[in-house]
């Protein structure tokens, strides 16, 4: 097998190394030296992005896997194993990502152990927890398949419902506490983002970006494994996409009314530059897009209006994490190139654990039932795939 | 019961005799270039501010209702009933959700340390069960740092106000704020010249209540939310169910009549 070296994979390659060298820096030179966090910004990007982010982006899959098994809406069928997938690396980098922020990551157990009940982030630890084994359980059936193991697959299909309801129930809670979290820094937190509502506008994002990022996945694996585009299925998340996105922007509205801060979203400040940015992507431009029948019917619409919902939220959870404590503090923060460095690396690592997946299990089974050759040449397959993806 | 610390900054000449003798309670170095920073930090759990000719304290204001000890997935924090906040060094895994959320970012971390804990004052623990007063109060030349009971604390705080109304500002920071804390200021500048929180701004309300007003509520919402979502599935399914069943009893019929 010919090994081609794509602009793609070198960066891959590139991203992985300058990861590694970070990942020594943390770990040898510990977090002073490989972040900008200070006693005045004790979270950085690594809660900001990979924690807040990572647990919101992974929301596709209690929103498909509901979807599908409770309201039985079977047409949906064919995405559930890739958001499953997507879901699950989500939470595993997540937990990653953790074991780089945490100052002491070798005690993460005590999580178990020393469980202090009115602390949110107690409670978010444990659904991330109980979760990401429902999400194993949930992916199990794929490896099953590969290796034909009949009997534990139909255990797990006699347990999916409970597997499903549970998955939802640790989900509303965790999507919803990292909100939670913020709810105790009334004074430190900018009020454009501090809200008693905020476990709720978690919540209520989780579910708008869960849709959006199932249509960007699907819409990637159309382009990168030459995937049939299932556009009646991303057509109908789009229809409740535009529907979830426009009962967050009228909360998000209230919430300002009712607070008073009408007034100030609209006054030029730093942190209403910011709101702005993310009220466009988040909201005024995807929900914009979606309005339009044509753009709501055609792929590459229905991309960009998901793309632009991601984004959104995305700076939304960094407004909340960073941008919202910068005038409390005194001071900006900006991560370090390190820090970016490890973020980057775990985002690749889920791009390529996502090809590796595709390319090895009946993750997309019509059309890939055929059983692969072995697992002959493993890092070339691996790369190609990971990279063709996130050429896109 | 509970104790306290009451510094008066009117009566503080900025000698500094607390910030050393906090240096040696707690085994940390100090020298002429400790003494000359002016942050708190992980090797300087109080420090002297100077701004002209006033001077503030800032420590740990060891809250009755903390939101570290709250926020702690571990409960590596608690309250003691002397009145410090104390730290449990062996559960921390290190989230630092306690200097997120603590309204006076009193909590510093050791961010050059490969096994970092959290630092801040703890109101010497250990003295204060062996009836002594804390270190920084021993060692204050004038009394700006006054150590004692907290209700007695109050009730000289407010006479000193009330028979020097001209030196200071009429509040005592600590009364109330977020609940009340363990350490009382007194001041003849408003205490947001030197860092301080404005008292409006961080409240009178314990901060854990912000919280606990969503948490409490899981155990309800947990076994409802179950129930609507097992309620939803038995229906859709049970829909499918009778479909298949009138599917079934209609070509059974349909036989019969042939």
């Amino acid at each position: 097998m010919k090994v081609k070296l794509t602009f793609w994979k070198l960066v891959f390659v590139v991203i992985m190394l300058l990861g590694l060298y970070s990942a020594y820096v943390r770990y040898v030179h510990g977090l002073g030296a490989v972040s900008n966090m200070t006693d005045q910004f004790p979270w950085g990007i690594w809660i900001g992005f990979d924690v807040l982010c990572g647990v919101m982006l992974a929301a596709g899959g209690f929103i498909v896997t509901g979807a599908v098994h409770l309201l039985n809406i079977e047409r949906l069928h064919s995405i559930v194993r890739p958001t499953v997938l997507t879901a699950f690396l989500g939470y595993c980098l997540v937990i990653v990502g953790l074991c780089f922020d945490l100052g002491r990551p070798w005690f993460i157990w005590h999580q178990l152990i020393y469980m202090n009940p009115h602390s949110v982030m107690f409670e978010v630890g444990f659904c991330v927890m109980f979760y990401t084994t429902v999400l194993f359980f949930e992916f199990l059936p794929n490896v099953l398949e590969r290796f034909n193991l009949k009997t534990p697959q139909r255990w797990i299909r006699n347990v999916m419902a409970g597997l499903v309801v549970a998955g939802i129930l640790l989900s509303t809670l965790h999507q919803s506490s990292l909100g939670t979290l913020y709810l105790i820094m009334p004074s430190k937190l900018h009020p454009f983002w501090y809200t008693p509502a905020l476990p709720f506008f978690f919540f209520g994002s989780a579910i708008a970006v869960g849709l959006a990022m199932t249509i960007f996945e699907s819409s990637l694996s159309s382009k990168s494994f030459g995937r049939q585009l299932e556009l009646p299925v991303l057509i109908e998340l789009g229809g409740a996409l535009l529907v979830v996105l426009w009962v967050n922007a009228l909360l998000r509205f209230e919430d300002f009314f009712h607070r008073g801060q009408l007034g100030n979203i609209f006054k030029p400040s730093y942190e209403a530059y910011f709101l702005w940015l993310e009220l466009t992507l988040a909201f005024i431009i995807p929900i914009a897009l979606l309005s339009f029948k044509k753009i709501r019917r055609s792929p590459n619409g229905l991309y960009l209006a998901a793309v632009t919902c991601l984004l959104g939220f995305v700076t939304n959870r960094l407004n909340v994490s960073v941008t919202g404590f910068e005038t409390w503090v005194g001071h900006h923060y900006l991560p370090k190139w390190t820090e970016f460095m490890i973020t980057l690396a775990i985002i690749s690592a889920g791009f390529a654990l996502f090809g590796l997946a595709v390319k090895y299990l009946p993750i997309f089974p019509q059309e890939e039932h055929a059983v692969k050759p072995a697992l002959q040449f493993e890092t070339e397959p691996v790369a190609t795939a990971v990279l063709e993806h996130a050429g896109d | 019961m509970s104790k306290a610390l009451l510094y008066d900054s009117t009566l503080c000449i900025g000698c500094k005799q607390c910030e050393a003798a906090c240096a040696t309670q707690n085994k940390l170095p100090y020298d002429d270039k400790v003494a000359a920073e002016s942050v708190q930090s992980e090797h300087k759990y109080t420090v002297v501010l100077t701004k002209e000719d006033k001077y503030m304290r800032r420590l740990c204001m060891h809250c009755a209702r903390p939101a570290c000890a709250s926020v702690c997935p571990v409960g590596a924090f608690h309250k003691t009933a002397e009145g410090p906040v104390v730290y449990d060094v062996w559960k921390c895994i290190g989230c630092r959700y306690c200097m997120v959320a603590c309204p006076f970012a009193q909590p510093k971390y050791e961010w050059q340390s490969l096994n970092p804990r959290v630092r801040k004052c703890i109101m010497c623990p250990d003295r204060l069960k062996a009836g002594q007063q804390t270190a920084c109060a021993e060692a204050c030349p004038t009394g700006a740092t006054k150590f004692g009971e907290r209700d007695d604390l109050i009730k000289e705080a407010q006479e000193r106000i009330r028979q020097n109304p001209s030196n200071y500002v009429p509040h005592i920071y600590g009364l109330n704020e977020v609940g009340g804390t363990s350490v009382l200021l007194l001041s003849g500048v408003a205490f947001d010249t030197f860092g301080y929180p404005k008292s409006e701004k961080v409240g009178e309300t314990p901060l854990p209540e912000y919280t606990g007003r969503i948490l409490e509520r899981i155990p309800d919402f947990v076994p409802l939310w179950g129930l609507v979502l097992g309620g939803v599935y038995w229906i859709t399914h049970r829909r499918e169910d009778v479909a298949v069943a009138e599917a079934v009893d209609k070509a059974k019929q349909d036989g019969g009549t042939r």
